[in-house]
């Protein structure tokens, strides 16, 4: 992940979450992946829950383009109008806030603002947020078309890659969510299943 | 540091309370009759560990638990999903060193609030609940798992009746004679023991060691010896019984073990009543008259109303203990009572040891005919000091082993002891009680022992009756089951403020009590 680097613009808000468009198509933050909005003083952070990519006009249904000779990106190579035919737009839930350099894991007061900028976080901001993990529990109310097991352990994948010691925060997310999710063994045995280090399987 | 290992997350004061263990602490870590202190919010509290348990905050944890190989999530529910508990009875209110200036333990009358921090008791703060050796307090143990050694207040430990149980095997009889020897050296009082299988006197037994020195060969001056043998060695006397001592009340104890029946025991009230003192000599020479001088039988007969098999089992009955070796057939009186009673008021303690006679018949008859003249003259004794204003005769300990044979439903009511144990301190004589079926002693008795010291047992109405009259009974019953089968005990009552699981102190390491090694004094040993 590239420091600081702007991937997206935001054209959709409400409290809990905002949407925002691709600065170019295929180019999505990863799912699970923490991204961050400037909001006036505070800088707030999301988690990357869903992506879609679709034509811009909405009437028109996009029709197969390659053939025997041209696929994958060599279709894009032979139509270099695609590109401005398609766009790429994800949504993501806020999860925090950071104000006067201190971490906030809950709802920041406001939300985003329209047609501001979208930055993928750094793994030493990733580092620095997930240190406190009841952010989690935030992750647990969205109602994308994603399951919740699956968004919460690839947020928890996602930070224990920035992360210094993977095992030692895997252990630590799971504790977390073993205390969140203590009446509903269920689920909390699928998250596991999706964190769990390989060498551990 | 935090060193809590849980916080308190329920419970009552009748039923105990629970604590979450937390930190890391796994209930392997805990064991059941570990001491445990509870800082309350104002409080703190002394308690003890009574049961261990495991929960899961989801039923399905049970139902669909983590693979075997799934180490990952076993170590992530530990603790959270899946956890342990502690069951904790709280004992004591002790001084807070923060807070409160509670200077006396005292008895709990109400638990500490929710979520109070539960940590494992230190040796600083036992030492100020039980207090260190001193002049009064003796050195039993140590309490399971701990440093600190227990301490025993001797004096107030003979103030009651006092009982050791436990099955056979599990060293009652190691740890008594330890005690005994604490008794003679920070108690007041004397003792008076029937040792049944001459383990107090000179030596006794030990089954690791072979021999062990007994009390003699540890307080030389303060301890005598009487043998109801002949020639036994390092017997300071012989116990002689006269058959005029012996009386009917002591037959309707020895009845059933004399296979007599009710009618033949009132026979012998009949026959006292009418030869007076001579009266075992008597009906011994008329059931040996021939039948030519047969009138004389017919008429006891008649006119006592003793049918003829009622006398033949008296007869029967009064030959067998006449046959004994330790009836006085010399025609001079025997002073036996005399002696002892002498020793005892002069401080000395006094071991009666029964040899080769170590049966049922004979420890019973010996120690109730002594035991009653004894506490007949401490009566005499304590009336007459009372009525004078004078000092009170030197309190007397009677230790007894097998005691379920006396102090059983039908005999306890008949027998001295019964009455020593009821009417206890009056007159300044107390009981040791000593036994490994503990379900014989009538209930009454067994209620009135102060302090009880139990070893492993397995009867579940043995383990019940050795807890009769105790708060708590049902959390001590686990601990008591639990007991390792040797060396391991369960103190609690008069003497101690609360009951606490030990390991008596051990002298399998120690030369110094092998019988024969003269140079080193009790003192030597016990004051480490």
């Amino acid at each position: 992940m590239s420091e600081n680097l702007k991937i997206g613009e935001i054209i959709d808000v409400n409290t809990t979450s905002f949407s925002a468009e691709c600065v170019k198509l295929n180019e999505i933050p990863s799912f699970g992946g923490l991204v961050r909005t400037p909001e006036g003083d505070r800088d707030l952070y999301a988690v990357v829950t869903y992506a879609t990519t679709s034509s811009v006009d909405a009437g028109r249904h996009p029709v197969a383009r390659g053939n025997d000779d041209e696929e994958n990106e060599m279709i894009f190579k032979a139509n270099p109008q695609l590109e401005k035919l398609f766009r790429s737009e994800f949504t993501a839930v806020v999860v925090g806030y950071k104000e006067k350099d201190r971490f906030s894991h809950h709802l920041p007061p406001k939300p985003a603002r329209i047609h501001y900028s979208v930055y993928d976080c750094s793994d030493e901001e990733i580092r620095a947020f997930s240190e406190d993990l009841s952010f989690l529990s935030l992750l647990f109310n969205t109602n994308e078309n994603v399951s919740t097991e699956e968004l919460v352990s690839a947020v928890i994948r996602t930070c224990a890659e920035a992360s210094d010691d993977k095992e030692a925060f895997l252990e630590k997310a799971g504790r977390e969510l073993a205390r969140l999710l203590n009446r509903d063994y269920m689920r909390l045995k699928m998250i596991l299943e999706r964190i769990r280090p390989q060498e551990d399987r | 540091m935090d060193d809590s290992i849980g916080v308190i997350v329920g419970g009552s004061l009748s039923g105990g309370i629970t604590a979450k263990l937390q930190n890391g602490c796994s209930v392997e870590d805990i064991n059941v009759g570990r001491y445990v202190t509870i800082q309350g919010r104002q409080k703190k509290f002394m308690g003890m560990v009574t049961d261990v348990g495991l929960q899961v905050t989801d039923t399905q944890l049970t139902m669909s638990p983590p693979d075997s190989d799934d180490d990952f999530s076993a170590r992530i529910l530990n603790g959270i999903g899946a956890y342990g508990t502690a069951s904790i009875t709280p004992y004591l209110l002790i001084a807070d060193s923060d807070r409160g200036n509670l200077e006396v333990p005292e008895p709990v009358k109400t638990i500490p609030s929710h979520f109070s921090k539960v940590r494992m008791s230190t040796d600083a703060e036992f030492q100020a609940v039980f207090g260190e050796e001193d002049e009064k307090r003796f050195n039993i143990g140590n309490p399971l798992d701990m440093e600190y050694k227990l301490c025993l207040d001797i004096p107030k430990f003979v103030e009651r009746s006092n009982g050791i149980f436990g099955k056979s095997g599990t060293g009652k009889t190691f740890f008594t004679r330890l005690l005994l020897g604490a008794m003679i050296q920070k108690s007041k009082g004397v003792n008076l023991i029937f040792d049944m299988h001459n383990e107090y006197g000179h030596a006794g037994t030990s089954e690791e060691q072979g021999k062990v020195k007994g009390l003699k060969q540890f307080f030389p001056g303060k301890v005598t010896t009487f043998s109801l043998e002949e020639h036994a060695l390092h017997s300071d006397g012989r116990v002689e019984i006269d058959l005029e001592d012996l009386e009917p009340e002591d037959f309707s104890i020895l009845g059933r073990t004399l296979n007599m029946t009710d009618l033949a025991v009132s026979a012998t009230y009949a026959c006292r009543r009418r030869f007076g003192k001579n009266w075992i000599r008597e009906v011994l020479r008329i059931s040996q008259l021939t039948d030519d001088e047969n009138d004389e039988k017919e008429n006891l007969l008649k006119s006592e109303v003793i049918a003829q098999g009622s006398f033949e089992n008296m007869v029967r009955a009064l030959n067998k203990i006449n046959s004994m070796g330790y009836i006085n057939k010399t025609g001079s009186k025997s002073n036996i009572v005399n002696e002892i009673m002498s020793r005892l008021i002069g401080g000395v303690n006094v071991v009666i040891e029964f040899g080769r006679h170590s049966d049922t018949l004979t420890y019973m008859l010996i120690s109730n005919l002594l035991a009653r003249r004894i506490y007949d003259r401490y009566r005499d004794l304590t009336e007459k000091a009372i009525a004078n204003d004078t000092a009170k005769p030197i309190p007397l300990v009677i230790t007894i082993e097998e005691a379920h044979n006396f102090l059983n439903e039908s005999l306890a009511q008949n027998s001295i002891f019964g009455i020593i144990a009821r009417e206890m301190r009056k007159y300044n004589v107390t009981l040791l009680v000593i036994d490994q079926r503990p379900s014989g002693i009538q209930e009454e008795i067994l209620s009135q022992l102060g302090t009880k010291v139990i070893f492993l047992m397995d009867n579940d109405r043995d383990i019940d009756a050795a807890l009769s009259g105790t708060s708590g009974k049902t959390a001590l019953r686990g601990i008591v089951a639990k007991l390792a089968s040797k060396q391991q005990a369960l103190i609690f009552g008069h003497a101690l403020p609360m009951p606490v699981s030990f390991r008596p102190r051990d002298y399998n390491d120690s030369t110094f009590y092998r019988d024969g090694d003269e140079d080193e004094s009790f003192d030597d040993i016990f004051s480490e």
